[in-house]
């Protein structure tokens, strides 16, 4: 396993949370050095999407403490957290475009609210922005209500990439994208650590596309981070859990609740 | 358990049973009212600080006072209609006919323009705030402005709460004129009143206090309106279900706590 960098861009230990009975997060440590793209894995419903949540401050984890930059985020002062935050970029599972707001406006909006950016500059670079994730100038004026599911995922991803933040959470940026977009959105992931330098965190449950953009990967099971490692080493991890969710078996340690009739 | 004073028996338990459950309304109830407190202060709050919005309140400002109008304007008039048949009915029972414009005047802009127009607003405006913010809530757009450094309470609930209290005031002002015009051509029309001697006697007894009491009662309504419908929006969980609760609280909220303001605010201007 890789020895956690001398000054993580985010660091978590111990983070636990749960909804009413149901315990999602019951002990998460996870590092992430500054230009490396960390990739989750695990099964549905595992709590990745609220590990993300609760380093961007949306949900409060019990206890435990989560370091973005070295700033303690837990118990912080909220218009602290909001500089702080201001670091990452997020793509939402669900794309969360708003819908009151233009194609081209949600991409510029971080631009023009954040960095405060005027609408004109602001949409130039929506525009190339959009270019980049394979959307032309024809979609730059349609409401969200307008696209497919696959555009929406494209759109949010440029809206999180477009103010080229320092972090970026990716949660599932190819689900819903046809194999070749989604080799196109890996590629882009890529660039933007690679290029820009972002440290990425990225969900996914396509081990063709966590192959392609993770310098490393961490398996969330059961609340806790059981195992993780360099991607190359994901073959040969001898951890049963990671090698039945990377060969799909549905025999094995993780089992999955499925009611039969 | 709890140890009951006489015997454990059946009427015990369900006293128990009884007294929890007020217990918990109690509860329930100091739990909201503290949230509802701090919404609203933090809501304040960020009215003050900037950055301010301005293209976003005059938006607002836009949806609750100008398109509010027609619903508004014609509850005025019909309500000065009304006023001025039914003061008739029971000022003639005492020969005093000639108090029908004054009493319609003082009805509708101490009480009558200010309640309606909030009313009406908080079933129009704040149904549609609750909607419209619940919705954000559940489809995680909320959560996106936050990732996009925006604090949602400047960029949804400040413009709103700014528009709201400064809109209604506005509004209740033309319902006012309306609804006076309303009781004229009543007075005119159907009950006999000379024309000028109605306008007469709707402003030589019209004191200044009935009408800035009425703005100040609609400046209050206005922001209750705007802070039921982000409150409950904002709150809102459980996808389609809950914003449609969120919705109904919103005006179900607002219009108890319009008439409840309202019974404060008239006692607080009251003077024997
Ligand atoms: N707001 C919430 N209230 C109650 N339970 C929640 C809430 N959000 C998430 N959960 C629960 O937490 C668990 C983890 O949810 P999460 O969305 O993180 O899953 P996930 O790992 O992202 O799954 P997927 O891969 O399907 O997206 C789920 O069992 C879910 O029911
Ligand atoms: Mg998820």
């Amino acid at each position: 396993m890789n020895a956690p960098a001398p000054s993580p861009k985010i660091s978590l230990r111990d983070v636990h949370r749960a909804f009413g009975a149901k315990v999602v997060l019951a002990g998460v440590d996870l590092d992430l050095a500054a230009g490396e793209s960390l990739v989750i894995i695990g099964g549905s419903g595992t709590g990745k999407s609220v590990l993300l949540k609760c380093i961007l401050g949306l949900l409060r984890p019990e206890c435990g403490s989560i370091k973005i930059d070295g700033a303690e985020m837990v118990g912080i002062r909220a218009a602290e957290r909001e500089r702080v935050v201001r670091k990452i970029g997020m793509l939402f599972q669900g794309a969360a475009l708003f819908d009151s707001l233009t194609v081209w406006e949600n991409v510029a909006f971080g631009l023009v609210q954040a960095h405060g950016m005027s609408r004109r500059a602001a949409r130039a670079v929506a525009a190339t922005t959009l270019a980049k994730v394979g959307l032309g100038a024809d979609v730059m004026e349609l409401r969200p209500a307008a696209l497919s599911g696959g555009m929406k995922k494209r759109v949010a991803l440029a809206r999180a990439i477009a103010t080229r933040p320092e972090i970026i959470f990716f949660d599932e940026p190819t689900t819903g994208l046809d194999p070749i977009m989604g080799d196109v959105i890996n590629d882009l992931v890529v660039s933007c650590v690679r290029d820009l330098g972002a440290a990425a965190l990225s969900i996914t449950h396509d081990m063709a596309s966590a192959r392609k953009i993770a310098d490393r990967v961490a398996m969330l099971h059961g609340g806790k981070i059981i195992w993780s490692g360099p991607v190359a080493a994901i073959d040969h991890s001898d951890n049963p859990y990671v090698d039945q969710f990377i060969h799909g078996y549905a025999q094995g340690p993780i089992q999955m609740e499925v009611l039969a009739p | 358990m709890l140890a009951l004073p006489y015997g454990s028996g059946r009427r015990g338990v369900m006293l128990v049973h009884f007294v929890a459950g007020i217990g918990r309304a109690v509860i329930a109830f100091v739990v909201t009212t503290g949230r509802l407190a701090r919404f609203a202060g933090n809501g304040l709050y960020h009215c003050a600080a900037p950055p301010i919005y301005p293209l976003l309140i005059g938006r607002q400002m836009l949806s609750i006072g100008y398109f509010s109008l027609p619903v508004v304007g014609l509850t005025a008039v019909f309500t000065g209609m009304v006023l001025a048949l039914q003061v008739y009915v029971g000022s003639s029972r005492f020969n005093a006919e000639s108090a029908v414009a004054t009493i319609v005047v003082i009805g509708i802009t101490r009480e009558l323009g200010p309640v309606l127009a909030g009313l009406m607003v908080a079933g129009r405006v704040g149904a549609a705030m609750a909607a419209e913010i619940g919705t954000m809530r559940v489809t995680e757009q909320i959560d996106a402005l936050v990732t996009l450094s925006t604090n949602p309470f400047k960029y949804l609930v400040a413009p709103r709460l700014i528009a709201g209290t400064l809109m209604l005031p506005a509004l209740v002002f033309v319902a006012d004129i309306i609804g006076v015009l309303g009781g004229f051509l009543i007075g005119t029309g159907r009950l006999d009143f000379n024309g000028g001697t109605y306008l007469k006697n709707t402003f030589d007894f019209l004191e200044t206090i009935d009408v800035v009491s009425g703005l100040v009662k609609a400046a209050v309504f206005g922001f209750i309106v705007s802070l039921m419908g982000c409150y409950n929006g904002f709150h809102s969980a459980g996808g389609a279900a809950g914003v449609g609760r969120a919705t109904t609280n919103s005006v179900v909220s607002a219009s108890v706590l319009i008439l409840a303001a309202d019974y404060i605010i008239t006692e607080l201007f009251f003077a024997k």
